[in-house]
């Protein structure tokens, strides 16, 4: 799972539960069951574990773009010119 | 979220903490019903009555108990535990309770009975006190939710007197 897959696997798991819990609650109120609530909870649970738990190609799709290592040759690495605080690294870019 | 064992964790924690959230909002929502429960009872008999060796006062009586506790019933009760006492002032001791009946209501279309019977627990004063005494019998209950505040309440029905007679 690549990092953006992570990230809307996060989010969609909490999304998920969060409206299943409000559907179920709403639900379970009105039609005067506890047990229908507990139920669609439940199903909610089991969905969203079947969506968001397996790795899915769909979480796969924005793989890292590594560098090629010929790259390192074309730039070397700059030779450090003064004292440089350690704790603030001068940023680049 | 990188591994599978990590978001099977998060995801049961999560759920596990929205099911403890909603279980509290289904004990809040109790807060909205507001019962209007009936009772009644009627002393049919006064069975016998009378002084025990060592004093005290013992009366058995008939009754009817009617109740219509429907409307303690929410999506969230799991029973109602209810109870007749009666209740009475003495000398000595400013409120007396006696148990005389009891019985748990499993749903609610038993909430609303009617019961002929003798009083299931002795009603036994301490002391010499229940000739010519007024009482009053109270319908306690206790409502069992399935999760969350537990309720309870009571009526309280006044009027009744015991005889000024051991029989």
């Amino acid at each position: 799972m690549d990092w953006q897959g992570q990230k809307v696997a996060e989010q969609l798991m909490q999304i998920m539960l969060v409206v299943f819990a409000i559907g179920a609650f709403i639900t379970g109120y009105f039609m005067g069951s506890f047990q229908l609530m507990l139920f669609i909870y439940a199903g909610g649970v089991v969905l969203t574990t079947l969506i968001t738990i397996p790795n899915w190609p769909f979480f796969n799709r924005h793989p890292l773009q590594w560098l090629d290592p010929s790259e390192i040759e074309k730039h070397p690495k700059p030779q450090a010119t003064g004292p440089i605080s350690k704790k603030q690294p001068a940023k680049k870019q | 979220m990188h591994s599978f064992g990590y978001r099977a964790n998060a995801l049961l924690t999560f759920a596990i903490t929205i099911l403890a959230v909603m279980c509290a909002f289904a004990s809040l929502s109790d807060n909205f019903n507001s019962p209007s429960p009936t009772s009644q009872v009627q002393v049919l008999n006064i069975n016998w009555f009378r002084n025990k060796p060592d004093g005290d006062d013992e009366v058995s009586m008939t009754m009817n108990i009617s109740a219509d506790l429907q409307s303690l019933f929410t999506w969230n009760t799991k029973q109602v535990f209810v109870f007749l006492a009666a209740e009475y002032k003495t000398r000595k001791n400013s409120l007396n309770q006696v148990s005389l009946w009891d019985g748990i209501i499993p749903a609610k279309e038993h909430a609303k009975f009617y019961i002929h019977t003798t009083n299931k627990y002795r009603f036994v004063d301490q002391g010499s006190n229940l000739r010519e005494r007024d009482f009053n019998m109270t319908l306690h209950w206790h409502v069992m939710p399935k999760t969350g505040k537990m309720f309870a309440d009571k009526i309280v029905m006044t009027g009744y007197r015991l005889p000024e007679a051991y029989r």
